[in-house]
Order: structure tokens, then sequence, then C-alpha cells
């Protein structure tokens, strides 16, 4: 096995310690941050999601994996800034005002980070106003709503509104997520896109970033 | 009032009621808000939903006190106010009931992870229990219902808790699952059967699931519990899950689809059948009608 495939089982185990001195390991061999990043962190955190979704694992095993994944992203952080690997655009993320769930949205920064995205992580209990001041400030194309509970989620129009209300829709899109948030429910509030997991969420943000203003 | 504990040890099906949250939302409480500081403010307002409750035939009335444990309350300030926010949401059930109803004592998850997850010690989560729950009993409380739990740790030391600080109370413990391909699990990953075995152990004299995704996968849950215990078992479905429409969220079962699944949940021998989130006065008063017509 590659160290890379090692480094991927290991974020699978939840294990920090082991992921983080595995990644030291490869760098010391040799290896480029970003083949480390996407073949081992990344790979390691696309299978966590999918058994995840699948629920052949459950939330502890996401959130030990999430963790592993923090310890090995510290140490590719600074050489991949280094590298001067163009930014592939930058997204506001956090969780509606009102919500405090932000395991899910974590994951989508982590992963949109990996994607080479500058993100700005708000947190979470985010009112409207600073997810598009915050856009605004940062020169973001898109913005990143996450939302669990069915009180929060008409937050997420609110937003939507207030990018119309600014004029900045050409400018700023919207992409929305949560357990209990659909395509249908995206839709109808008028946000530009749904991410189903943090890898759709990946892909859906790169499509918006493309769309030309 | 008779007794609860005799009451279901001579087979009697007891009715709970349903959701709250709806109802405060809709008299004005918003998003980031605690629905609980309306307990303080507007003891009315809590008072008329557990009439609407009562009056749709439910013999358990919900304190609406659900995030009222320390943990949860600091999140809006209110830690301090934990006495006063439980007492009085006790005392307004008991007015709207004038003891033709139960006042079940809710208490919520704590909102918090516990370590090795997240951050919270599970000693500062139980001594929050205790705090909230030996002011619900000291306001009048008729039972302690422990809910919503996905986390058997915490689900525990809430029952602890309720043991210890309230000992002569009925404490009801009900969990929520998921459906996988390998069974129920909650999303923390507890099985129906560990679920029975730790709050048994704990102490808990009713054990079963609300919330989740609806009633016709609730009589399925029934049937595991049924199938591993003696305990009366309770089970408060929500009205299925959400659904968009309009950029409104609806629950999609009606009163009647809920009741007509109850006829299984009765089949299934549970003891205390209710509603959860999506759930209004009018599932109460169908849930109430196939109960009673079971008994005559
Ligand atoms: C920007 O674009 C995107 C794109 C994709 C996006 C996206 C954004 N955001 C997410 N995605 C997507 O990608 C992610 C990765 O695949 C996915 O993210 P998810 O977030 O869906 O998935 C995560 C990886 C794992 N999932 C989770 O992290 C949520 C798990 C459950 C168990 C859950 C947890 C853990 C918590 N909770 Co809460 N909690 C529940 C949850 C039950 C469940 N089965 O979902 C739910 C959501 N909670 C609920 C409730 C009621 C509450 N919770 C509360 C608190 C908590 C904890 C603090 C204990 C904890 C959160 C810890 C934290 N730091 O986030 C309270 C509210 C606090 C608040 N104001 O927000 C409290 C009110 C109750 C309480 N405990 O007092 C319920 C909501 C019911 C409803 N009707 O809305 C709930 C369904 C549990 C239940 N059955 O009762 C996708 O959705």
């Amino acid at each position: 096995m590659s160290i890379l495939s090692d480094i991927a089982a290991s974020l699978q185990r939840g294990e920090d310690d082991e992921v983080a001195s595995l990644v030291r390991q490869a760098l010391d061999d040799g290896q480029d941050a970003v083949a480390i990043l996407h073949g081992g962190l990344i790979a390691g955190m696309g299978v966590v999601g999918e058994q995840f979704r699948e629920r052949e694992i459950f939330l502890p095993d996401v959130l030990l994996a999430a963790r592993a994944m923090y310890a090995g992203l510290a140490l590719l952080k600074p050489l991949l800034a280094k590298d001067g690997v163009p930014t592939a655009g930058t997204v506001v993320i956090g969780s509606v005002r009102g919500d405090l769930h932000d395991i899910g949205k974590n994951l989508v920064g982590i992963m949109l980070a990996g994607a080479g995205f500058d993100v700005v992580d708000l947190g979470s209990d985010v009112a409207p106003e600073r997810f598009v001041d915050a856009a605004c400030d940062h020169g973001a194309s898109v913005i990143g709503l996450s939302a669990l509970l069915t009180t929060t989620m008409p937050v997420m129009k609110d937003v939507v509104e207030l990018v119309r209300a600014r004029g900045l829709q050409d400018r700023i899109k919207i992409i929305v997520g949560g357990a209990a948030v659909s395509d249908a429910w995206a839709r109808q509030i008028g946000a530009d896109a749904y991410g189903y997991d943090a890898a759709s969420a990946v892909e859906r943000v790169r499509a918006l970033a493309r769309t030309p203003a | 009032m008779k007794d609860l504990r005799t009451r279901l040890a001579a087979g009697e099906v007891l009715v709970g009621d349903g959701a709250w949250g709806t109802l405060l939302m809709a008299r004005g409480v918003r998003p980031g808000e605690a629905p609980e500081s309306l307990n303080l403010t507007q003891a009315g307002v809590i008072e008329e939903i557990a009439s609407l409750y009562v009056e749709a035939g439910a013999d358990l009335i919900t304190t609406n006190t659900f995030g009222g444990s320390p943990a949860r309350l600091r999140q809006f300030g209110l830690d301090g106010q934990t006495e006063a926010v439980n007492r009085a949401a006790v005392e307004a059930v008991r007015r709207a009931a004038k003891g033709r109803a139960y006042a079940s004592a809710s208490v919520g998850p704590s909102g918090h992870l516990m370590k090795p997850y997240g951050d919270a010690d599970p000693v500062d989560i139980g001594a929050g229990y205790e705090r909230q729950i030996r002011a619900l009993a000291e306001a009048g409380a008729d039972l302690v219902c422990i809910e919503t739990m996905t986390d058997l740790a915490e689900a525990v030391l809430a029952v602890r808790a309720a043991r210890s600080v309230a000992p002569d109370l009925p404490v009801m413990a009900t969990m929520t699952f998921e459906t996988t391909r390998r069974g129920f699990f909650t999303v923390m990953g507890v099985s129906v059967e560990q679920a029975v075995r730790g709050l048994s152990d704990a102490g808990a004299d009713i054990l079963g699931s609300n919330c989740g995704n609806g009633s016709v996968t609730m009589v399925a849950i029934a049937r595991e519990f049924r199938a591993l215990t003696g305990l009366p078992i309770a089970i408060q479905p929500n009205a299925g899950l959400p659904e968009p429409l309009d950029g409104r969220l609806v629950y999609p079962e009606t009163p009647e689809f809920m009741a007509e699944q109850a006829r299984g949940l009765l089949a299934a021998g549970v003891a205390v059948i209710g509603g959860c989130c999506g759930t209004t006065p009018a599932h109460v008063r169908a849930l109430r009608g196939i109960v009673s017509a079971m008994r005559s």
C-alpha cells in the first residue's frame, strides 16, 4: 500500500496523531502537498462521507475522521499557500441565524478548502446581513448556507432576498444544504444550488464560481 | 388523579400531546430565540397551548422545557434563570390541566456533544440535568419525560439525574432512531437493543421513541421495543418528514393517517401514544379517538 492510501485509511479510522505523522512522513519522502491532500485526506474523507450517508458508520466516526482531517490539513496548509496553487475562488459559508449545527457545514468547508477555494467561515448562528457583508468584503462569488432545523430553514430565504434587495444576485450565487434541505426547497426559495453532501457541494460551488458574472 | 404507574400497570393506554414549537412560532417565537423564555414573559400563551391539548384529549401535557437545561439556556444567557423557567412551565400546564391531565416534564438534549466527540464534560451535563429536574419536580411535575435523545450516554445521565433528585416520579425516556440497512439506529449509532438495556439499567419506567421520520416507521420501532422489554412503551412520532411547499415547510401526515398507524402501535402493545414535530391538537384528537375506541 502507498503512503497516501495509508493516510486515507488512518483518517477513516479517526486516528488524528497517526494521520499527522503519516503526512509528515510523506512530506519527508518528498511527496507533493497537493498529492497528499487529494490522494490521502480528501480521498479518505470522501469514503467517510459516503459511508455516513449510507449509515454504515455513524456521527461519532465522522467527527473523529474530521478531527483527523484537520490534523493533516494543518500541516499541509502552509505548504499549499507557499506552492502558490491558484485559488478556485472565494466562498463565504456559515450556519444561518438561530442554527448552531455546524458539523456538516465544517465538512463542506474542509472539502471546499481541499478543492482549492478560499473559504471564509463565519461560524454558526450567522445573521443574513453578515453573510452578504462578508461576501462583499472578501469579493466572494458564492455564499454557502447550512441549516438543519425546520425552524431555521426559512432564514435561508431571507439571505436570498437580501442579496436581491442589494442588487447583487448576478455577482453572488447562493448554495444551500443541510439534512432537511432539498433541491425543491432550494428552488422554492430562489437559491442557485443545493448541495446534497460535502462532495456534491464542491461540484456545485465549482459550477457556480465558473458561471460568468 | 389516579397514579400514573397504577394506570399503566392496569394496561391502560395513555395519550400524549403534540408539537409545541410550531404553535409557539405561530404565536411569535422567532428563530434564534429561546422558546422557553416565553414561560416567563408570556405564561398565558403557554397555558393556552396546554389547554388546546387538554381539550383535544391528551392525558400527558408536555411542559415547555425541552431546552430547559442550564447548558441549553446558557446559549441564550438564561441559565441563571433555570429554576424560574422550569417552574413557570410546570405551573402553566397545571393551571391548564386542572387535574385532568399529567404535567409531563420535558427534558431534551443538552445541546452539546460530550467528550470525546465534543467538548462537554459529562459531569457538568449530569449536574445540569439534576438542577433542571429538581426545579420541575418541586413545581409539581407528575413525570419526567426525557426525549429526542440520540446519545445513550447523555440519555442515561438524564435518567440517573431524575432518579436521584426526584426518586418518586416516573421517568419516561425516548430516543430518536433512523432507518438504516442494518436496522434502526440513532445518528450516534445506538441500536434499539442498546437503548433498552441502557435506559432500563439507569432506572427508566417507560421506554420508547419520539421524533423520527413518521408514524409508519414507528410501528416497526415499537415492535422491536416490545420484543426486548416488558416495560411500558411510549411512542411519539413526527407527522412525517417536513416537505417544502411554496417556500414553507409542511408535515405530510394528516390526523387521519396518523390515527390509522396508531392501530398498529396499539397492536404492538404501546402504552403511551402521542405526537412530536408537526402534530397538532387535531392529531391528538384523532389519536384519542382510536385509543378510546379500543378501550370500549
Ligand atoms: C453551503 O452548502 C451546503 C451544502 C451541503 C451541506 C451544507 C451546506 N450543510 C450541510 N450539508 C450537507 O453536507 C454535509 C456532509 O455530508 C451534511 O451535513 P449534515 O449536517 O446534514 O450532516 C452532518 C455531517 C452530520 N449530522 C449532524 O451533525 C446533525 C446530527 C444531529 C444528531 C444533531 C446534532 C449533532 C446536534 N444537535 Co440537533 N441534531 C440533529 C441531527 C439529527 C440528524 N439525524 O441529522 C437535529 C438536526 N437536531 C434537532 C434539534 C431539534 C436540535 N438540535 C440541537 C442541538 C444539537 C447539538 C448541539 C447537540 C448537535 C450539533 C453539534 C454541532 N456542533 O453541530 C438543538 C438546536 C440547537 C440550535 N439552535 O441549532 C435542538 C433544537 C435540540 C436540542 N438539542 O436542544 C432536530 C431537528 C428537528 C427539526 N424538526 O428541525 C434533529 C433532526 C434531531 C432530532 N431528530 O430531533 C449535508 O446535509
